[in-house]
């Protein structure tokens, strides 16, 4: 197990160097520097400017200094704000963003495992179908799509809910809907689909030989098989959530990680987007190791034999 | 000997997309209190679905009882409710599966398997069933069963799951115990020890089993009596010695004939040409007929009758008819036959 | 067990039967190849079929859409901004919302007041609109006001089937010209990461050993990059504009191909009937065409399916987050983002491309569904 572990966290250090790598080639290559949105600089203050920033340095030694910036969480200085470091934008704005994430992922996999098992326990009856059909609509539909529709209809015109901006706990409501549905919807199917298949395996029959009642057959011998891969979609689900987010949090104005991003974007304010890029780098990278080694753990299959693998 | 189970005329089928299969058409036989009966043929023959039948397990909603009752102890299972057969499932009647690989759940500890059905049925509570757990390991031959208990079944060798299968059955001390092909999976070695362990149990539990397979080897071994199906009916049924030293179905001589001995040359094996009927559709009289050369123009027209041989021996061939020609098992499996004489009795 | 009834048998029917021509060996069902089966079962799929016919229609309206009316797509005037869709015929059917009239309702102290605020709302065309009294009592008074665009612009006789946008563009060209392009770009760029994917992947999975070892070691630190965070940079780095697009997403696409073509391949290698191929002598390429792609063409076709809608997800992602498509050039994501701008005003600038969006990835989705059923062995009975 603990050479799995460090096989793995290896892995991930080696992706991560050659993401920054990669993203430190780029930025010198971009136009824009932070002289740009400064423009009325003498060539005295330009000099200063270009020896704060470290840009009079040969490219190796920046290199360096980016990379080891990088390892201490320095991820540069952003050209839009000038003197903030990148860190603490992001710092300021990691709040509304994990909360959202947070209260979709929850929420989302835990209407989603309930959809999946009353399809799977009504298989092929009505329940069945309505739960196939959200589930289907919810993974094709894109999530700007629902944003719109929940905005328009339950915050324009039935105004139940704010239209958007941060705040309250009723701000959070219609924007964690419109994240939650996608994993919601995947996780339905992946639970209906192991479901189906973890009901009709042999074990389920021994259950049922000797006696155990419906209600023990599909919560302690179906559902506990079921969920346990289960936690292998969780880490890209909660991948996909940060994607959704910049569009969830663009559409409804929330100070987070993802409004910022696409705010950068319109201001090519550079080194805040390599930084946030980064950044979800080394969450997406971090998340799906956790939910591997998490999967090691609670399968009983994998946590015995993980020693020799 | 007290009559424990009877089953009358069970007919079971099949809703498939291609129509109604009828996979057991009318079987009645019945089982006494301690005694083996082993049910024989070939795969599709319907003894599986038999036994599913009587555990009230038919894969829903597919599969259904059409006709007929199951008698235990004088109380029909035919039409109980799930919920009323899950009282009598592990605790009258019990199962043991033919692939011990599969038919335990990967994430639950072998202890908690076993103790499932005692704290359910036998109203244990956790320390109890606990210790009962642990003797039915020991029963079942698992060293170190205190250990063992507390493990997942991937730990355990094939032949280790199914001693762990029969222990969950046996759990509850049921009155008949079902083994439906328990040994086809397993090594050679692996087979003869999982019998003698059945043996061994039914000795000290004295409960009756229901013993499946195709195994004609197996069941010389184990049964007392024997109940030949063929296309989802009994054809012959007898006891061990009827069956092996008096067949009369040309079916039994079949399944007889082409069990290759040590001392048979290759042409001796009396094999049986073509393969089972379509059950979506059942030929019109007798099923075996297309596939038998002792066939007689009325098993085109009519089902044979079951003909009493004895007291204990029946069989359904029109052969045994008084007005129908005097047939004789072919050469190859008198031969057997004489071979069963000569080595029987010290079984 | 009663002989009685038997003890009447005719004495002639008592005698061996005569040999009859062995049909016990008789195949009944009739045989199938595989695809045979397989679009059996795609066929009997409603829901798939229905899918297929509804992309085939916007697939061809994408290519005729544009030029069934004689606006163009760049063509700007502000004097015919925000209008609303306006459809003949449909336009007598008031609750299609093809009338060609805004309508809202206001809230003021007094009727006159929810009046004047609709004035102020609708140009002050007073002559064009219709007030309605919901709610006539002081402090909380209520007006529906339905103003009548079309004619206060003297556009009586035109037709903006879907409306126009912020610019006077008419929103039905548009419309299907973005979904050419969003088509476009999903189409090449599954297309791509498919002949990269399958190459890869075969290749590791053919050779093997430390072929195999070395591509394998490489796919993994590519897979372990979120394709999200590859595509961003890419399309910091590339122009703007379809090719970067197509390039983003398949620098990311081919590698989940890639990896199941492996598996497969590798699956396949030790096949009894790969390996009594190899016997008797057949060659590499023999057992490549004969052998493995007839057996991996199924999983290829469907992970293809469900790389579609990915891409075309992406794409308008990308647009909306400001790195897709630039003005004037519309995609379905370009659109999207100008709808959610008017959302609150003009709500069918987001409707009809929102609409489309979702139709075109439910529709690719049912068919990938329907695909992996039908390419199922287990399905066919």
């Amino acid at each position: 197990m603990v050479r799995y572990i460090g096989k793995r966290v290896g892995y991930m250090l080696i992706t991560l160097f050659i993401i920054a790598t990669f993203s430190f080639f780029l930025m010198k290559m971009l136009p824009g520097s932070p002289l740009n949105a400064e423009d009325k600089l003498s060539e005295e203050q330009r000099a200063i400017v270009l020896e704060k920033y470290g840009l009079n340095d040969p490219v190796p030694v920046q290199y360096v200094n980016y990379i080891s910036g990088l390892v201490q969480g320095d991820l540069g200085i952003s050209f839009a704000f000038s003197n903030t470091p990148v860190t603490d934008i992001l710092m300021d704005r990691v709040g509304p963003s994990a909360q959202l994430g947070a209260q979709a992922l929850v929420l989302g996999t835990i209407l989603g495992v309930i959809l999946g098992l009353v399809a799977a326990i009504s298989h092929n009856g009505f329940l069945d179908y309505t739960s196939t059909i959200i589930a289907v609509l919810g993974t094709s539909i894109p999530n700007f799509v629902f944003a719109g529709i929940l905005q328009y209809v339950f915050a324009s015109e039935l105004e139940w809910f704010p239209v958007a901006l941060w705040g309250s706990f009723e701000h959070s409501i219609l924007p964690t809907i419109a994240l939650m549905i996608f994993p919601m919807a995947t996780a339905a199917r992946f639970v209906r689909t192991e479901m189906v298949e973890v009901l009709g395996s042999n074990f389920i029959t021994t259950a049922r030989a000797k006696g155990v009642s419906e209600p023990g057959i599909v919560f302690k011998h179906g559902l506990r098989n079921a969920l346990i891969p289960l936690v292998t979609v969780i880490g890209p689900l909660a991948v996909s959530l940060m994607t959704g987010s910049m569009v969830i949090e663009e559409i409804f104005a929330i100070p987070g990680i993802g409004e910022q991003f696409v705010n950068s974007v319109m201001v090519n304010d550079y080194p805040t987007i390599m930084g946030t890029t980064l950044m979800f780098a080394f969450l997406f990278i971090l998340i799906i190791l956790i939910t591997d080694l998490l999967y090691g753990l609670i399968d009983p299959r994998i946590r015995i034999s993980g020693g020799d693998r | 000997m007290s009559k424990l189970l009877e089953v009358k005329d069970l007919a079971v089928s099949f809703n498939t997309y291609n129509g109604e299969v009828q996979a057991v058409r009318g079987v009645n036989f019945e089982l006494n209190k301690g005694e083996t009966l082993a049910i024989v043929g070939e795969s599709g023959s319907g003894k599986s679905v038999t036994t599913s039948a009587l555990m009230g397990l038919l894969p829903k909603p597919a599969g259904f009882v059409k006709s007929g009752q199951i008698l235990y102890q004088g109380e029909d299972l035919v039409g109980k409710s799930n919920k009323e057969m899950a009282k009598i499932r592990g605790k009258e009647i019990s199962m043991v599966f033919q692939d011990p690989m599969s038919s335990l759940n990967p994430t639950m500890k072998i202890g908690n398997q076993i103790m499932e059905g005692l704290i359910k049925h036998q109203n244990m509570n956790r320390t109890e069933a606990y210790k009962k757990a642990i003797e039915l390991l020991d029963l079942v031959g698992i060293p170190n069963p205190e250990i063992r208990a507390k493990q997942f079944p991937h730990q355990f060798s094939g032949g280790m799951r199914q001693r762990v299968v029969i222990a969950i059955a046996l759990a509850c001390n049921p009155k008949i115990l079902i083994a439906d092909e328990p040994t086809t999976a397993l090594d050679v070695t692996i087979q003869a020890q999982i019998l003698e362990l059945m043996k061994s149990i039914q000795k000290e539990t004295d409960s009756a089993i229901i013993f499946i397979t195709h195994d004609l080897g197996v069941v010389a071994n184990v049964a007392d009596r024997v109940a030949v199906m063929y296309a989802g009916k009994i054809v012959e049924v007898g006891t061990v010695d009827d069956i092996f030293y008096n067949p009369k179905h040309p079916y039994t001589w079949g399944l007889i004939g082409s069990m290759p001995t040590l001392d048979s040359s290759e042409d001796e094996l009396f094999t049986i040409p073509g393969s089972p009927p379509d059950l979506l559709n059942p030929p019109k009289g007798d099923a075996f007929a297309p596939r038998n050369k002792f066939a007689l123009e009325i098993d085109g027209v009519m089902e044979p009758p079951m003909f009493k041989v004895s007291d204990t021996h029946y069989a359904a061939t029109w052969l045994l008819h008084p007005d129908a020609p005097k047939i004789e098992p072919p050469e190859s499996v008198k031969k057997r036959m004489h071979g069963f004489a000569k080595t029987g009795g010290d079984e | 067990m009663d002989n009685n009834q038997t003890n009447n048998i005719p004495k002639e029917l008592l005698v061996p039967m005569k040999p009859k021509e062995d049909t016990s060996e008789k195949i009944s069902a009739p045989s199938r190849t595989f695809l045979q089966n397989a679009r059996r079962a795609f066929l009997k799929n409603k829901l798939a079929l229905f899918s297929v016919v509804a992309l085939v229609i916007i697939i061809i309206m994408s290519a005729i859409g544009p030029s069934m009316n004689e606006y163009g797509q760049d063509e700007q005037d502000l004097t015919r901004a925000k209008m609303p869709a306006r459809v003949p015929v449909l336009e007598n059917i008031s609750w299609l919302g093809f009338n060609g009239t805004l309508s809202d309702t206001f809230e003021g102290q007094t009727v006159e007041q929810a009046t004047n605020n609709a004035y102020a709302r609708y140009d002050n065309q007073e002559d064009f609109i219709e007030i309605e009294v919901l709610n006539g009592s002081e402090g909380s008074a209520e007006v529906k006001a339905t103003y009548n665009i079309y004619d206060a612009k003297d556009m009586e006789d035109q037709y903006f089937w879907l409306g126009t946008d912020t610019l006077g563009r008419d929103q039905w060209t548009r419309l299907w010209l973005g979904t050419r392009v969003s088509l476009l770009i999903a189409f090449i760029a599954a297309f791509i990461s498919l002949a990269i994917g399958v190459a890869y992947g075969g290749i590791a999975g053919f050779y093997g050993g430390k072929v195999d070892n070395v591509m394998m070691r490489i796919l993994e630190v590519l897979v372990g990059i979120p394709n999200l965070v590859i595509i961003l940079l890419m399309m910091l780095f590339l122009k703007p504009g379809i090719t970067s697009i197509v390039i983003a997403l398949t620098i990311t696409g081919w590698t989940g191909m890639a990896r199941i073509v492996r598996g497969e391949i590798l699956k396949l290698k030790s096949q009894e009937y790969v390996l009594a191929a190899r016997t008797l002598g057949q060659s590499n390429w023999k057992v490549i065409t004969k052998h493995l792609l007839p057996n991996i063409s199924g999983i290829i076709i469907i992970n293809t399916m469900f790389n579609i809608p990915d891409a075309i997800f992406f794409e308008a992602f990308l647009s909306f987050i400001g790195l897709g498509i630039t003005p004037p050039d519309a995609s379905l994501g370009t659109l999207i983002n100008n709808g959610f701008d008017n959302l609150l005003l003009y709500p069918y600038m987001l409707w009809f491309p929102a609409i489309l969006i979702s139709l075109i990835m439910i529709a690719f989705n049912l068919i990938g569904d329907g695909l992996r059923d039908a390419f199922d062995p287990k399905m066919h009975k």
